[in-house]
């Protein structure tokens, strides 16, 4: 065990051309899909929250539901979308990293647009009625609260690239874990424990752990900065 | 286009939370300047305002603007506690020009004025957070004059705010009236009231109770609720030196 660590960390002090490109496409893949997941997941949170509708009450349920969706069976819907016999077979996508950012699309698209949902609404509660009041439109209001909550909303960003980056099922069924083109580091990660290389499988577990933890740190550090001149 | 005046509030009611909160309200508003709205707590003057602004439909009954139709009527809500977006200050003001749909420039103009009127031009561009409560009561002033509306209607615009700050917004509100704009304040404030109102709505229980000019409403009250509010709220001493 000890062994395994020291010569864990020994691996990350070398850190071979090959770790890096494999971190390097998981931020790619991860980035990716958190920026279409935001595009489409914090407009789509911060409509629901704002319009009074009917059949609101059950998209948020979906929402929420699908805020904890599998990230396996989103690989594996993907998965048959993309196959050669499937409906977007065409494309050719399968086993490519562009595959790999549309299977996390899919599945963080709905946590942001849930958490989103829930942070626009309560900031519609503080000036809800007033922007209503200056005769501004659903959409007007939404996009002005998702501005008034963007602190918050950092966070769900955050969220979503916690998610992503360290989810296995969906691009390892999507991506193949093909070396030098679809591994990542968790389908790295779970391939070197399966072939019994531990040491090598920690390291890579700790570059990720790395990962995450620097992106957390900068983004709460400009949070920080923003929130000090805004309140 | 036609004045707003005068403001009909034609039998009036509205359900809230399942109790009616305005109950057959009636009032004639047809004079310029400044009508103020006094009453208990609880008696609906909030919801007077939400109801003339457009924001809570009526249950029964219509506002009417003159002969203009209801939806031509620029009006501005203040709310008594300032609702400000996490923006700069100049944003914030803004805010009340998206629909108007001007040019850039233009906006930036009418902005620059309306803060200048309020005496918040060289906070254009401070966080609109970090404002005292007096200067965050000016600032919603200034988003609601930047849009020159026809009507204002205040909700204790000076519930929380010093004698100082509170003598500001009232120059304020008076300067915006002299200049033509209607002004509806609700106040628990009755130096205030008699101060920049020229007729005084008395509220009671979502009914109004008592209409008049300021002067004969304060001093001599015709009806027991209007009398027991007024009486209450302001002590024999200053209430002959309204009178
Ligand atoms: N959204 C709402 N839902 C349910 N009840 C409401 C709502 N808004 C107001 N009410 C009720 O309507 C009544 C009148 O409220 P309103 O805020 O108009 O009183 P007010 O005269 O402004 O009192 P105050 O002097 O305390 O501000 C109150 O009893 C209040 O509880
Ligand atoms: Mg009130």
């Amino acid at each position: 065990m000890l062994d395994t660590i020291v010569s864990a960390f020994a691996l990350i002090g070398r850190l071979d051309g090959d770790v890096l490109s494999i971190a390097a496409l998981s931020l790619r893949v991860s980035v990716c899909a958190v920026l279409c997941g935001g595009l489409i997941g914090v407009p789509l949170g911060a409509l629901v929250a704002v319009v009074r509708m009917p059949g609101r009450g059950a998209v948020i349920a979906v929402l929420n539901a699908f805020m904890g969706l599998p990230a396996v069976v989103v690989g594996l819907v993907v998965y048959l979308l993309l196959s050669r016999s499937g409906p977007l077979g065409a494309a050719g996508l399968l086993f490519t990293p562009s595959a790999m950012i549309i299977a996390q699309t899919i599945l963080i698209t709905p946590l942001m647009a849930a958490l989103t949902r829930q942070l626009v609404e309560d900031a519609d509660r503080e000036l809800g009625e007033q922007l209503r009041s200056l005769r501004l439109t659903a959409t007007q209001r939404a996009r002005i609260l998702a501005f008034d909550a963007r602190f918050s909303l950092a966070v769900v960003v955050l969220a979503a690239f916690g998610r992503a980056v360290s989810e296995v099922g969906a691009v390892l069924v999507v991506g193949g874990n093909i070396a030098g083109h679809t591994r990542t580091m968790t389908t790295a990660i779970s391939l070197e424990t399966q072939k019994g290389d531990l040491p090598l499988a920690l390291a890579l577990g700790f570059v990720l752990i790395a990962i995450v933890l620097a992106v957390n740190a900068a983004a709460s550090g400009l949070r920080w900065h923003a929130m000090r001149a805004y309140g | 286009m036609s004045a707003i005046l005068p403001i009909v509030l034609d039998n009036l009611s509205a359900r809230l939370g399942g109790r009616p909160v305005l109950d057959g309200l009636n009032a004639t508003l047809s004079r310029p300047n400044v009508t103020a709205v006094i009453g208990p707590n609880g008696a609906g003057k909030s919801v007077l305002l939400r109801v003339v602004d457009g924001l809570v439909p009526a249950d029964g009954g219509a506002v009417r603007f003159g002969l203009r139709p209801t939806q031509s009527v620029r009006r501005a809500l203040v709310f008594q506690k300032p609702a400000l977006v996490r923006a700069s200050v100049a944003r914030n003001v803004g805010l009340a020009l998206i629909p108007a749909r001007l040019g850039s420039s233009e906006v930036r103009d009418r902005v620059e004025a309306a803060l200048r009127k309020v005496g918040l031009a060289d906070r254009a561009g401070d966080p609109a957070g970090k404002l005292s409560g007096g200067e965050q009561q000016r600032l919603a002033l200034a988003r609601a004059a930047v849009t020159e509306p026809e009507l204002l209607l205040l909700d204790e615009p000076t519930a929380n705010l010093d004698p100082g700050a509170t003598e500001e917004i009232e120059e304020l509100v008076a300067a915006m009236a002299r200049a033509g704009t209607k002004v509806v304040l609700v106040s628990h404030n009755l130096g205030q009231v008699a101060r920049i109102a020229d007729d005084v709505l008395v509220l009671w229980k979502g009914r109004a109770v008592e209409h008049g000019a300021v002067d004969r409403v304060l001093a001599n009250p015709r009806t027991p609720e209007a009398r027991a509010y007024i009486n209450g709220e302001l002590p024999w001493t200053s209430f002959a030196a309204v009178s």
